[in-house]
């Protein structure tokens, strides 16, 4: 294994609470919206990479919802024999987990160079995700600032130490209906968390009430065309596909993070990038290539491939797939069980500019034995 | 006290681009845009203080290059989230091919 793995038991827990004692912690040492390493680009180059075009994200759309829509007929027009079930499977991916790459790219503005396309597909995108779409826009700008660092990022998916059994019921989708559905009822109903309200702003505070209102309507009214029809295709389609086509989205999603270090300001040091099939890829939208992401978030999805091969010298060696990258983490995340600091510290290849392991080690003592 | 304070050459500046200018601790950004007009507002994004000369210019708007929010740097109007507060704005000339700002 091309890594370094370090850490120790310091027997401190970690609190993920975003108003609590990591949080002040966070603050008061700097990190906080802090400034992260990046990889030098020149401008001129940077510039190009960055540039927005409709094309690639019209055509990926359009091939999106002919394969979504295509699907659902197959789907309907089978129903009620085993038939169906292929049409199911395509469909519940392209639902539950395509729709993640759409939302994020879309909620990033870089998909499409005109603004209401993206917007468009991120609200669409999101009702499939069963995501407040306003909450979910400034979570994911904290996730930005704030990568992993505990206390602020609002997305941290495998906490320390790890909850395996939570990590295996992403796969099925049942956590949305346990904590997302019940949010956006909650929401609906006129009521934020302290949590939510510490990374919203209050301006937006009644767009996201109003958003959760158009999504729970939506599901009272898919929940009672499927009473008045008496079958259950109606919750198959809309809501339903969470819990059977989510798997995709957090097979590749969950290896953004996990088990690397957290607390850190050099996105090198705690997200990956993993090589994937090209079905992947397309599902994903090259969010595989996530530390090229993270260092460089105004990068289009289609032009983080040309990223990649401009910076990979200064980056630890990708994954070269994703069984590679769950045989990687699977040892960590069980040490983790045990001690909580412990993570996988990634080598940098000769050519990369080093860690500033003073800075890190600064900050969190724990992490080297 | 106003006073005009020279930014740059003009021709530092590329069509529909950004560069960061650092004048008295503070930091600035001056653009140039596709019709090649000039504009000057706060370098830092009033969402989470990151450079926007790091960001891409189109047309009349540009983009922070950390969360995308979107500003009018003709007007310093925030164009949504996550940017809220607009972008403040400063006066600019061209003197003799250099971009002339006025500060307070």
């Amino acid at each position: 294994m091309s890594a370094v793995e370090v850490g120790n038991k310091t027997g401190s827990k970690r609190d993920y609470s975003l108003v609590g004692e990591s949080t002040k912690r966070a603050v008061e040492t700097g990190l906080a919206s802090a400034e992260w390493y990046h990889t030098d680009v020149p401008r001129k180059v940077m510039k190009e990479l960055m540039q927005r075009s409709d094309g690639p994200a019209i055509r990926d759309t359009l091939l999106w919802i002919a394969l979504i829509l295509g699907s659902a007929v197959g789907a309907i027009w089978f129903w009620g024999s085993w038939w169906c079930v292929p049409f199911f499977v395509v469909y519940g991916v392209l639902y539950a987990s395509s729709s993640d790459s759409r939302w994020h790219e879309c909620g990033h503005g870089t998909a499409f160079r005109t603004r209401w396309m993206n917007d468009a597909v991120y609200q669409i995108a999101s009702f499939m995700q069963m995501r407040n779409p306003v909450q979910w826009r400034w979570s994911h700008a904290r996730h930005h600032t704030d990568t992993i660092i505990v206390g602020r990022d609002a997305e941290i998916a495998v906490m320390r130490p790890p909850d395996l059994l939570r990590a295996l019921l992403s796969f099925t989708g049942l956590l949305d209906f346990r904590y997302s559905l019940p949010g956006l009822f909650r929401q609906a109903a006129g009521r934020l968390t302290d949590e939510e309200k510490s990374y919203i702003p209050e301006m937006e505070w009644l767009k996201a009430i109003v958003a959760a209102r158009w999504h729970v309507a939506i599901y009272v009214a898919t929940a009672g065309l499927a009473i008045y029809m008496r079958s259950f295709l109606p919750l198959m389609l809309i809501g339903g596909p969470r819990l059977y086509g989510t798997w995709h989205m957090v097979l590749t999603g969950l290896l953004q993070h996990i088990g690397l270090a957290d607390n850190v300001t050099d996105h090198r040091l705690n997200t990956r990038t993993v090589y994937m099939n090209p079905i992947s890829r397309w599902i994903y939208w090259n969010m595989n290539y996530h530390v090229e992401h993270h260092m460089f978030p105004m990068v289009p999805y289609h032009a983080l491939p040309r990223l990649h091969e401009l910076i990979k010298h200064d980056l630890p060696a990708p994954n070269p797939s994703m069984w590679h990258a769950y045989k990687e983490v699977w040892p960590v995340v069980l040490r983790q069980l045990r001690y909580e600091d412990y993570y996988l510290k990634r080598e940098l290849p000769p050519t990369a500019r080093p860690y500033k392991e003073e800075f890190h080690n600064l900050i969190i003592p724990a992490a080297a034995e | 006290m106003s006073e005009w304070v020279e930014a740059c050459a003009a021709d530092d500046v590329e069509e529909e681009d950004v560069i960061r200018f650092d004048h008295a601790g503070r930091t600035f950004a001056i653009y140039r845009s596709p019709d090649d007009e000039y504009f000057a507002t706060d370098g830092l994004c009033t969402h989470e203080k990151v450079h926007l000369a790091d960001g891409l210019v189109m047309d009349d708007i540009i983009e922070c290059p950390k969360h995308n929010g979107r500003f009018n740097y003709k007007t310093g109007a925030a164009k949504g989230a996550p940017v809220c507060v607009n972008l403040r704005t400063y006066p600019v000339k061209l003197e003799a091919g250099m971009v002339m700002i006025q500060l307070d």
